[in-house]
């Protein structure tokens, strides 16, 4: 179960290259992600968390570094390639899904990620019982919308959408970014719940950005804190399931 | 009556336009300024062909492959070259304006005496306009039935996504730039294919006739939006092709208020601006309400 899934070495990214506002991010982060591994992480704003994210899925080129796929050098890997082995939930429930496509439609797209898109029938039909039941597993409504153009449906079912669509086709490593931030406190809780159940269940490697201090203690099997652009903490397995609430506030006190 | 059988050839002929545009001011979602350069070119491009000895059909092919290779010129500018859409349809609809010039030779070209597609011998035996009518048909069936089954496959879907979210678009590894270039490529071949079909009905091609194109295929697709409201994407792209035939009958009733020719562009910026603004005035009239009263009489 140890293996590692993906290695970033002495990674360093910068924005703004060449001008006066030019700015480290990520400063010679190293990470190495065990295929397995539930890993919450928290950092404060700015700490780069969301660099990381986009680091790892291609769409920021690193400025010096490496990453490793199975021990594979992927950091020139376009960001569409990467889709093959990687899918990602976002914060803003917007930016998941198709607006004017509907919550079918946007499944289908899902299922094909990282595939070449061919002049081939869709074939919507033939997948649509699967959806059915798929959706339904949300217990959210969404399985009676499913010719119902996304931009529909409440803020709470679109992410529920957007982290089925992440999860449909199997990725190797899962990104979440604070992907239920933007919901009110039960729909939150209830898609982290479902979260947690699927991604136990497949086994998947997973990565998630959370605010929430409860959250990251609560769920995963590793936690990893991010401090200007460099990992501070790192804890994992007995030792992460001792942490209490406490000393991890007493940490970011510390840290500050 | 021969007017209104002119007006419905007109609009079918036209629509090929109106469902060119749609690609990227509807389903890609920005606007795209090439048209004006591209009508003219595909316009350009048939007539010089025809002149020269081209048979029409592969005159009228040779004219929809260079509408689409303007339409990648402008699509390189703006995915690899990093220029605003507008910008880039702009530098390359201006462009076209020499181009067009050089493939002329001058400023007009006349194909009378020219065999064209609307005199081939099939047409010979139809009444008056009857032979733009049957094209236009066909033409216009054609490109509706391809582009329904287009948008139907996976690469088509893929298309669609682009336009609507192109960020999750590329989180599911689309290749956004591709499915961009894709678009107006496909969109500028059709402008490109109505350039050469509009030039073979008029009998002549000419430098200026690019003016005011974009408004007039954006007409097409408003009129048939406003006229029928909501609608599946198919259905939508139907409704185009009855928007310019529409659009053609207000013209048609514009020229017999006494207005001429010259007017015209005015009047269709006046249609369009109406059309687009319908959803304001109704916010503040409540027209559908009043309407809805006034039917029921309740």
């Amino acid at each position: 179960m140890t293996k590692p899934l993906l290695e970033m070495k002495n990674i360093v990214t910068t924005v703004n290259t060449n001008t006066p506002e030019q700015k480290t991010i990520l400063n010679h982060l190293n990470l190495t992600i065990n295929e397995g591994d539930f890993i919450t992480v928290l950092g404060s704003n700015g700490a780069g968390k969301s660099t990381l994210f986009n680091t790892i899925g291609g769409n920021l080129r690193v400025n010096g570094g490496k990453i490793l796929l199975h021990g594979q050098d992927i950091t020139q890997t376009s960001e569409e390639k990467r889709t093959q082995f990687l899918s990602r939930v976002f914060q803003d429930p917007k930016m998941g899904t198709a607006p004017r496509m509907t919550v079918a439609e946007n499944l289908l797209l899902a299922l094909h990620r990282g595939e070449r898109r061919r002049l081939v029938p869709r074939r919507l039909n033939r997948e649509l019982p699967r959806f059915k039941s798929l959706t339904a597993s949300m217990h959210n409504g969404l399985d009676t919308r499913l010719k119902t153009p996304t931009e529909n449906l409440s803020g709470g079912q679109r992410q529920a959408l957007s982290f089925l669509m992440a999860t449909l086709k199997r990725p190797e490593l899962l990104l979440l970014d604070e992907h239920t931030a933007a919901l009110d406190p039960k729909t939150s809780q209830q898609l982290m719940q479902l979260t947690d159940d699927r991604i136990t269940t497949e086994k998947l490697t997973c990565l998630m950005i959370t605010h929430q201090l409860e959250d990251a203690l609560k769920y995963g099997n590793r936690l990893i804190v991010l401090h200007q652009g460099q990992i501070v903490y790192d804890i994992a397995g007995e030792a992460k399931a001792q942490l209490t609430a406490e000393e991890l506030y007493q940490f970011f006190a510390d840290t500050e | 009556m021969n007017l209104i059988v002119s007006a419905i050839g007109q609009g079918l002929l036209w629509a090929v336009l109106g469902i060119g545009l749609f690609l990227t001011f509807r389903i890609l979602d920005f606007p795209d300024m090439t048209v004006e350069g591209t009508f003219p070119l595909g316009a350009a491009t048939c007539a010089a062909a025809i002149a020269n000895g081209m048979s029409p059909l592969m005159a009228t092919l040779l004219a929809t492959g260079v509408g689409a290779l303007a339409g990648l010129v402008t699509a390189l500018l703006y995915t690899k070259g990093k220029i605003p859409i507008l910008l880039a349809g702009i530098l390359v609809m201006t462009a076209c304006y020499s181009i067009n010039l050089r493939i002329m030779g001058r400023a007009n070209v006349s194909l009378m005496g020219k065999i064209t597609l609307f005199k081939l011998p099939f047409f010979a035996h139809l009444p008056m306009y009857f032979d733009s009518v049957f094209l236009g048909l066909i033409v216009v069936t054609l490109v509706t039935i391809l582009m329904i089954y287009f948008l139907q496959t996976d690469l088509g879907q893929a298309f669609i996504a682009t336009g609507d979210n192109d960020v999750m678009a590329r989180s599911i590894g689309i290749n956004t730039d591709n499915m961009q270039i894709m678009g107006l490529m496909l969109s500028n071949g059709l402008i490109g294919l109505g350039g050469a079909l509009v030039a073979q009905n008029d009998g002549y091609a000419d430098v200026n006739m690019g003016i005011g194109i974009i408004v007039i295929a954006l007409a097409s697709i408003i009129i048939g939006e406003v006229v029928f409201g909501e609608l599946t994407l198919n259905q939508r792209l139907v409704a185009v092709t009855c928007g310019s035939i529409l659009y053609r009958f207000v013209l048609l009733i514009v020229l017999q208020l006494g207005f001429s020719a010259n007017d015209l562009n005015l009047i269709s910026s006046i249609v369009l601006a109406l059309c687009m603004m319908l959803p304001v005035f109704q916010k503040h009239l409540n027209l559908r309400h009043l309407l809805k009263r006034g039917l029921t009489h309740d």
